[in-house]
């Protein structure tokens, strides 16, 4: 695969493919038919995906650094470039992308009635913002994709979505928008401090990581402008009350698109930008106690809160807060194992949450409500139906052997050296999320059948099953054999975590805290 | 075939099965025979290759335990899970009891369920079962046993509720699920533990050097050992996590035999067995196992003096020998506590099966005259030897067991652990505490077991005159199953004869090799001579005297059918509603959870914080301020002219100053 | 420096042009008017640029092709919308007409 891949240039033209093609597809969109809108925005995201696969072959085995780089002048007054490239972390979430696309666009097929145009050039948008902030290696370029994709996300909500649309639609963008332009201020202020010093302006990733101390007393404000963005974005308690409205309103694919990738955004800036950026902010006991008390909170909060839910679809949300939480304690816990763990939480959440919604958009298509009391008794109306939704449900608890267990037993053994008292805490999330999902399990299709307007149902369709039969797939292979997954990341998380804590080699980074006394950083 | 071919071999067999049936289940439901010759066929076969596995592991002179690695699961820098079997004299035995058993009650089931429209999707759940069961038992390292100890605890809540339509059956498996949840985090912390203590999961590394990597009697390893029993608490229903067996039996009776009583909840004493080592180098945790299991044994032996359902007095039961087998561990009697989990798996399940054909007799009758009695009560039977003889007989033999008459097979282990319990309170009194606790249970176990022959199988028939007339026996292949267990009940304690009778304590040997970490820190000098006697007799009297005064005292009274009885008083109305746990635990726990959550967390935090104050008060704020600044816009050029002037003015000002 | 450069009388002019577009604007109420005294402000302007040009280089004529065609511009887009304006109402009072109002 690899020869083949070199011999048609893979490395050299994919990224900027990936970037260029949605964008493109867009004009056939707009201006074809309405009723070849999906197609084309189908065909469009299927060659994205397939053009993508090639990624997972063209890293480079065991090397962490960046990879496929390019580095075209921009601006040059201001040391901007369009600079693109990847790493193993930044791979896996550009395959979870274009994977996700196709089936968000499928899962559209008969949700989105109207204005059909305007929607799929807005999702094709949108995969190309998606797309950008995974691969942009330039912090002018990445703000740039990070408002492109907000720009479509917020129209699909506000154009698409429910009863509530507007409010949730602007609350969205009003969260995004003031941590985004704090984050910009952030970036411009970094890079004429790193000007200070060094006498050259850039906005180049790696130039900025590489003089980041420049930021000296402005280190923490500048964090904390980061930081405050990507809270918003993953979304962190208390940062989160965006989530279950934007959720509960948008389309099912706007739900999809948003848990399962938008939310990554805030944590994959947390690892890329945000901590290596101002690593000694970011690990002081200060900090580091905030966020991992933060991560904890937000992960009993959300498990209490989506038991009482009473739609499916907020419970859901409230979820990806308690998961995310997962995510945040991960980076702080700092251990290969726990930044792996992370990682792997991150792709599962988006597969089986991703499905969740799906699911539950597909009913609501049936029945019109995603009210739980409404529901009761289906396994036995639709069987396939309820039989996916019972294992992707028992993923998302993190039943092992699936892929929601790996992800969190990661996580939470590789933070137990480090916060022991917090990791304990954390670990009884399991128990909430069996609970939450279990319960709600039940109220949908076990109990009696009682309300008549459910004994008609259809199970799924073919096209339904096209949809999440890939999502099934990816969710029992990841938790049987996660390991092509874990080996494709490792290198980019081990330099991450030598990066920000140096000093500590390999041998030390895994071992060593094992024999620490756990008595908090 | 090699040992390694054979070990994976015997958990492929059933995941075929499963996915063979769960295809059935889908799309051809009412292919039953196709599903039985599949489900029941593959369980033989894997009883099969169990043999081979036991005698390739007793033909192999090392008596090194035999790792199959398939594949690296979860490789994360020096972490490194491998998903790989290992094959030893524990899980040897484990692996024929599982089989065994499995085989069994999946022949059992095809009478059973026979008319159950879901009979496809059983044999699948059931399948799986096995499959994750054997997982269990096989694992080489914690997080693949826990897959297992997961995987069973999912197909214990897919079967509970396996007639989901009814709210209670539900309401079971979920309940069972998440009480079990509480244990796995228990197992879960442990885990985390003995990462950091040892940067190594497997068990072979864990046993091989903990005894150089912790210090007996520390913090660390007593809160490794606190933290599993946690876990096994939960799998095996102990206190405080024991409500939901009794739950469980919603389910139908062959997954009470085997889920419920012979594999799944007797994991929690394997994984005491399987970590022996470092129970023995943490005596209080050791101290706390036997405590809880003595508590539990005889607290649920009270419970279940005072049950009329069939189902739930062997439940009970359960609980009860289950915390027998806890004792033992407790103890350091590994040996002893794995000996009462084979021979309970052995009475215990039949005890279920045949409780199995009295309700499918029971319900036969009802059914067949539309009548809606309680098919499970015992103040609705009475007087069944007649019409079930083969089912009375086997349930006499397994009540005779489990009362701890000799020869039969619960004698030999359950003795075994009262008198280890007894030898250990030589070093510490508190374990003659718990030996009078186990002794004290014992009687109860005979009068409860002696109450339920009787109110079943003695005295007038109560089921109705025009039901009498259609209760059968059930078809040989439901008392076939049965048959063998009983011989099993009986001859079952030949596996680990004591010296006293001349046996020499086969089991206990066999299990050396897995056992010997643990027997290194905690040596047991087990009572020899005329104190064993003593013992001995003192055992086998209170048997006798518990199943004779159970037998006087329900035959010495009529006894009312259900519906014509009258509620019970007193203490026996405590005991009937089971100490009042299960209301105790939804006013301490469950409501106040749901009621933080709702109204304090989402409707207070969320919804009139974090939403209302903090983020619609920054609207509200926005509005405000722009409420103000509105006032300006006038919509008249000429204002906008003059502000735009006095503007330019001032900015001219300033500019030429 | 050229002996007679006419910039004082110049400015001069340019300032009262300057100061009767900027009254106009302000004290007159109709549309076409005040847009005349919009395009005199300009034209006041222009002249000021030009007179300085003869100083500072041609940049302010250049300065003053760009003024005039943005005037251009800027009159034919207003007077079509004074038309539509006045096509609505009927008239091209400015009290009238205050539809941005907050």
């Amino acid at each position: 695969m690899t020869s083949f891949l070199d011999s048609i240039g893979y490395g050299r033209w994919i990224l900027h493919v990936l970037l260029l093609l949605p964008v493109v597809g867009v004009v056939p969109v707009l201006l074809g038919r309405e009723a070849w809108a999906k197609w084309t925005a189908l065909v469009v995201t299927l060659a994205e995906f397939v053009l993508s696969v090639g990624l997972w072959w063209s890293l480079i085995p065991g090397l962490g650094d960046m990879q496929l780089v390019t580095n075209a002048v921009w601006i040059r007054e201001w040391g901007i470039a369009y600079r693109v490239g990847i790493d193993g972390i930044s791979m896996v979430m550009v395959l979870l992308t274009t994977s996700l696309m196709p089936l968000s666009v499928l899962a559209s097929w008969r949700y989105i009635t109207s204005r059909e145009r305007g929607f799929y050039a807005l999702m094709l948008t949108l995969l190309t913002g998606l797309l950008g902030v995974f691969i942009a290696l330039d912090m002018f370029l990445f703000y740039v994709f990070f408002e492109v994709m907000l720009i479509p996300m917020y129209f699909i909500i506000g154009v698409w979505g429910g009863t509530n649309r507007l409010y949730a639609a602007i609350k969205f963008f009003i969260y995004t928008m003031a941590g985004s332009l704090l984050m910009l201020v952030a970036i411009v202020a970094l890079v004429w401090r790193v000007r200070a010093v060094t006498g050259q302006m850039s906005f180049s990733y790696s130039y900025l990581l590489e003089h980041a101390s420049a930021a000296g007393a402005a280190a923490p404000w500048l964090f904390a402008a980061f930081a405050l963005a990507f809270a918003i974005k993953v979304p962190i308690f208390p940062f989160h009350t965006w989530l279950p409205d934007a959720h509960v309103e948008a389309p099912t694919a706007g739900s999809v698109l948003l848990a399962s990738v938008m939310l990554k955004i805030g944590t994959y800036g947390f690892l890329r930008f945000a901590v290596p950026f101002f690593p000694q902010v970011a690990l002081s006991p200060a900090v580091s106690r905030l966020m991992v008390a933060l991560a904890v909170i937000g992960i009993i909060y959300g498990a209490l809160v989506a038991l009482v839910q009473p739609d499916f679809k907020k419970l859901v949300a409230y979820s990806s807060v308690s998961h995310l939480g997962f995510v945040m304690l991960g980076i702080w816990g700092m251990t290969l194992q726990s930044v792996q763990g992370a990682l792997m939480v991150m792709i599962s959440h988006g597969f089986s949450t991703g499905a969740l919604f799906l699911l539950i958009g597909m009913l609501y298509e049936r029945r019109h409500t995603r009210l739980i009391a409404d529901y009761g008794g289906l396994a036995r109306v639709v069987p396939v139906f309820s039989l996916i939704l019972t294992l992707v449900a028992l993923s998302s608890i993190g039943l092992p052997g699936l892929n929601g267990f790996v992800g969190e037993f990661l996580v939470l053994l590789g933070s137990f050296a480090a916060y022991p008292w917090a990791t304990g805490i954390a670990t009884t999330g399991v128990i909430f999320a069996a609970a939450y999902l279990l319960w709600a399990i039940q109220r949908l299709i076990y109990n009696r059948l009682d309300d008549r307007e459910n004994e008609h149902l259809r199970d799924l369709s073919f096209r339904e099953l096209a949809v999440l039969v890939p999502l099934v797939v990816g969710i029992v292979w990841l938790g049987l054999y996660p390991r092509p997954v874990l080996t494709r990341m490792e290198p980019a998380s081990r330099k991450f975590v030598e990066a920000v804590m140096p000093g500590s080699t390999p041998a030390a980074t895994l071992g060593a805290t094992a024999a620490i006394p756990g008595s908090g950083r | 075939m090699h040992l390694t071919h054979m070990v994976w071999l015997a958990v492929a067999l059933p995941v075929a099965g499963f996915l063979v049936n769960g295809a059935l289940a889908l799309w051809r439901p009412q292919a039953k025979t196709a599903v039985s010759v599949v489900g029941a066929g593959v369980l033989l076969a894997a009883f099969v290759v169990a043999l081979g596995v036991f005698a390739g592991l007793s033909n192999d002179p090392s008596q090194a335990p035999v790792i199959v690695r398939l594949w690296s699961w979860l490789p994360v820098g020096r972490l490194k899970v491998d998903f790989a079997f290992q094959v030893d004299q524990l899980a040897a035995v484990m692996l024929l009891i599982v089989t065994g058993v499995s085989s069994l009650i999946h022949l059992f089931s095809i009478g059973y369920m026979r008319e159950d429209p879901g009979y496809a999707r059983y044999f699948s759940y059931l399948n799986l079962f096995v499959v994750f069961m054997l997982v269990l038992v096989l694992g080489s390292n914690f997080p693949v046993l826990f897959i297992g100890w997961e995987g069973v605890g999912l197909c214990s809540y897919l079967l509970i509720g396996f007639w989901f339509s009814d709210k209670v059956n539900a309401d079971a498996g979920k309940k069972a699920f998440i009480m079990n949840r509480i244990g796995d985090f228990g197992f879960l912390v442990a885990t985390f533990f003995i990462w950091r203590a040892f940067g190594n999961l497997d068990f072979a590394y864990v046993s091989e050097h903990a005894a150089t990597t912790l210090a007996p009697g520390g913090a660390v390893v007593t809160a490794i050992t606190l933290f599993l029993f946690l876990g096994c608490t939960g799998k095996s229903a102990q206190i405080p996590l024991y409500t939901w067996l009794p739950d469980a039996m919603a389910g139908p009776t062959p997954v009470s035999a085997l889920i419920h009583a012979a594999t799944m909840v007797t994991a929690g004493v394997y994984l005491v067995a399987r970590t022996n080592v470092l129970f023995a180098m943490a005596p209080v945790s050791s101290a706390v196992v036997a405590g809880i299991g003595a508590v539990t044994a005889l607290f649920a032996a009270t419970i279940g003096l005072r049950q009329y359902d069939i189902k739930k007095v062997l439940a009970y039961s359960t609980v009860s020998q289950l915390g027998y087998m806890f004792l033992g561990a407790g103890t350091g009697a590994y040996a002893s506590g794995i000996f009462h989990l084979a021979t309970h798996a052995f009475f215990k399940a039949l005890l279920f099966l045949g409780s199995g054909n009295v309700i499918h007799a029971m319900h036969q009758a009802y059914h067949a005259t539309h009548s809606h009695e309680d098919a499970q009560d015992m103040r609705n039977m009475g007087g069944l030897r007649q019409y079930t003889p083969v089912t009375f007989w086997l349930m006499l033999i397994a009540t005779l067991a489990i009362a701890g008459i000799p020869p039969f097979a619960g004698f030999f282990s359950k003795d075994e652990i009262l008198a280890a319990a007894f030898a250990r309170g030589a070093d510490a009194p508190v374990y003659y505490v718990f030996y009078g606790m186990g002794v004290l249970a014992a009687l109860l176990t005979a009068f409860y077991m002696a109450r339920l022959m009787a109110m079943t199988f003695f005295g007038e028939n109560r089921t109705g005159e025009r039901e009498r007339a259609h209760l059968h026996e059930a078809p040989w292949i439901m008392t076939g199953p049965l048959v063998v267990l009983g011989v099993l009940s009986v001859i079952g304690g030949a596996i680990n004869l004591p010296p006293f009778i001349g046996g020499h304590a086969a089991l206990e040997h066999w299990l050396e090799p897995v056992l010997e970490p643990g027997l290194r820190f905690s040596h047991l000098a087990m009572p020899t001579g005329s104190a064993e006697y003593v013992l001995v007799g003192a055992a086998v009297a209170i048997g006798v005297i518990g199943l004779w005064l159970g037998f006087r005292v329900t035959l010495g009274r009529s006894i009312p059918v259900a519906r014509a009885a009258p509620p019970d008083r007193g203490f026996a109305r405590v005991l009937s509603r089971k100490y009042y746990v299960d209301e105790l635990y939804d006013a301490l726990v469950v409501r106040p959870l749901v009621w933080l959550s709702r109204v304090v967390l989402w409707r207070g935090v969320d919804q009139r914080v974090v939403d209302g104050a903090a983020v619609n008060g920054a609207a509200v704020v926005s509005r405000l301020a722009g409420g103000g600044l509105r006032l300006l816009q006038t919509g008249q050029v000429g204002v906008y002219v003059v502000l735009f002037l006095v503007g330019a003015v001032w900015i001219l000002r300033a500019v030429m100053r | 420096m050229p002996e007679n450069t006419f910039l004082g009388p110049s400015l001069a002019l340019s300032a009262i042009l300057f100061s009767l577009g900027v009254a106009g604007v302000l004290l007159r109420r109709n549309a076409i008017v005040l847009f005349m005294c919009v395009e005199l402000m300009l034209n006041a302007v222009n002249l000021a640029f030009i007179a300085l040009a003869q100083f500072h280089g041609a940049g302010g004529q250049i300065m003053v092709l760009f003024v005039m065609t943005v005037a251009a511009a800027e009159a034919a887009v207003g007077l079509a919308i004074i038309l539509a304006i006045f096509r609505h109402t009927q008239s091209v009072d400015l009290q009238n007409i205050n539809l941005l109002r907050g």
